[in-house]
């Protein structure tokens, strides 16, 4: 991190005049020029210090009320599940829109347009994952030094991720701050209540079909029931596995189970992501 | 130098280009002036890239620039609001855009950062600068690479009757240095002094282009403000 007084010396070294500025070294990646700045900046938002509170006191409360720590690791993923997405794309979307006119200052420099958007992604997911790793971490290494808990922490890093990846999607689709907040509690909404109600239904209806193979895939394409499969297949509790995550057991074994939803869960993020570059390309600021 | 060739745009029905064509020289400084809407801030954000055009070319130096990104190492912008980082200090957003342009300039003008003393403020977060010291910040990072092209969109709003002047003789000086500035601005009086041709907008549609000069000889008035009164009163679009 920089002290203000080492950026005000190098603000003075490099504005004396007629210096002739040192040739750009090729091996830095430009998307770091601007991160780092990007990154100071988000981390010391007071909303993402709350944040880390936030999480910091219901870990250890959670941890606290009960001594058997995986029952604490039980409660601690159903709060995860709808608290990180929520966050994370409510954050993401506002901040987006609050750094609208600075986005366009850096539009208008000699870079290109994908580092602008990476930029932003990757501040937006280093500093949400500093307050992930700090308020959930921290409790976990101390009552739950186990793998289960590791695999939790994986989970809640991926929700946080994938639901930047798509905050920053419904922020490029649109100008208006207020329709691109809606849009990106609409997709929390859908994949935290609709989705499964839907699913439910689904089940329901064509129960006397055999549905194993489309239930699987209607876990994978919701983010939130992936990240709840992770967990729950590595705590190995079948009573609370639900129907999805018993499939996912049975048709890949637990740790190639694990892989493969953490897997999809990287393209959930990655996905959504490109598509927003691709838009952010041709958007008019 | 600089030209626009036919640009259009729309945004949905409302057409804020209509066919711009503009060639723009070396040692000009040229006033975009036209009511509000009429498509001054679309035509300066086309030039920059910042808005993708539906038709039509920008060149530069007779390469052209539609698309690309590197051409920018030559332009010098100051937008209409200047909006930062909250937390980020006003020393480190100078070393970010420093770091950003390396090795695309060749040398660094502090005039307007001495001029308006902002090495002392170098520690302050941007949230705690009040509008004006925004304004200088933006128009210190446009004159910072010692551009080519300076694109200043209501450069003077929100700037005291003192920064306003040094702003004022900086462009007269850069202009004298053989730069091209392109200005928008509502106070006339401020680009009177400056400007050597005005181009007027109106509905995304160039009206006229000239030199003051003659727009002031033809009008038979001595400021700018008047000239641009007894325009609008004869021309059959206003």
């Amino acid at each position: 991190m920089k002290s203000p007084a080492s950026s005000l010396h190098t603000f003075l070294r490099l504005t004396t005049v007629g210096e002739t500025a040192p040739a750009a070294p090729v091996s830095v990646n430009p998307v770091f020029r601007v991160v780092k700045y990007v990154l100071f900046d988000i981390l010391q938002n007071r909303i993402v210090i709350g944040y880390t509170v936030f999480l910091l006191a219901v870990s250890m409360g959670l941890f606290g009320l009960s001594d058997d720590p995986t029952k604490g690791l039980i409660s601690l993923l159903n709060i995860v599940l709808i608290v990180t997405p929520l966050v994370s794309s409510v954050f993401a979307t506002i901040h987006f829109y609050n750094s609208y006119e600075f986005i366009e200052l850096l539009a208008a420099q000699p870079v290109r347009r994908d580092i602008i958007v990476w930029s932003q992604f990757l501040g937006l997911v280093l500093a949400l994952l500093a307050a992930v790793w700090i308020g959930i971490g921290i409790p976990i290494a101390i009552y739950s030094a186990t793998s289960t808990g590791l695999v939790l922490l994986v989970a809640a890093s991926g929700l946080t991720v994938v639901f930047i990846a798509l905050a920053l999607l419904a922020s490029v689709c649109t100008r208006d701050k207020a329709k691109g907040i809606g849009l990106a509690l609409l997709l929390w909404f859908y994949f935290t209540l609709l989705y499964d109600a839907m699913v439910l239904f689904i089940m329901f209806s064509f129960a006397d079909y055999p549905l194993e193979k489309a239930t699987l895939v209607m876990a994978a394409l919701n983010p939130i029931d992936l990240a709840r499969v992770i967990v729950l297949l590595q705590m190995d509790i079948s009573a609370l596995m639900g129907y999805t995550g018993a499939l996912f057991r049975e048709w890949l074994g637990s740790s190639a189970g694990i892989a493969t939803a953490v897997g999809i869960l990287l393209l959930w993020a990655t996905l959504p992501m490109l598509l927003a570059v691709r838009i952010f390309r041709k958007k008019d600021l | 130098m600089l030209e626009s060739i036919q640009l259009t745009k729309s945004f949905g029905k409302l057409q804020a280009l209509q066919g711009m064509s503009a060639h723009m020289n070396a040692g000009q400084a040229i006033s975009l002036i036209g009511p509000n809407g009429s498509g001054k801030t679309t035509f300066i954000k086309c030039l920059l890239g910042l808005v993708i055009p539906d038709g039509g070319e920008v060149v530069l130096n007779g390469k052209s620039v539609l698309g690309g990104w590197d051409y920018r190492r030559h332009i010098g912008y100051m937008p209409q609001i200047g909006r930062y980082p909250d937390h980020m200090r006003i020393g480190q957003l100078f070393d970010m855009v420093q770091e950003i342009r390396k090795g695309t300039f060749e040398r660094l003008d502090d005039d307007l950062i001495q001029a308006f003393g902002i090495r002392q403020l170098a520690h302050k977060t941007m949230r705690t600068l009040s509008g004006g010291t925004r304004q200088k910040v933006s128009a210190c990072l446009a004159f910072l690479f010692d551009p080519e092209v300076l694109i200043l969109d209501e450069p003077t709003a929100g700037l005291d009757p003192v920064s306003s002047e040094v702003l004022k003789e900086k462009v007269l000086a850069e202009k004298a240095k053989g730069k091209l500035t392109l200005l928008t601005s509502h106070i006339l009086s401020d680009l009177d002094e400056l400007t050597t041709d005005v181009m007027y907008l109106m509905d995304g549609k160039l009206q006229f282009y000239q030199p003051i000069e003659q727009l002031k000889a033809q009008t038979g008035e001595d400021k700018l403000h008047r000239a641009i009164a007894s325009v609008m009163k004869q021309n059959p679009f206003a």
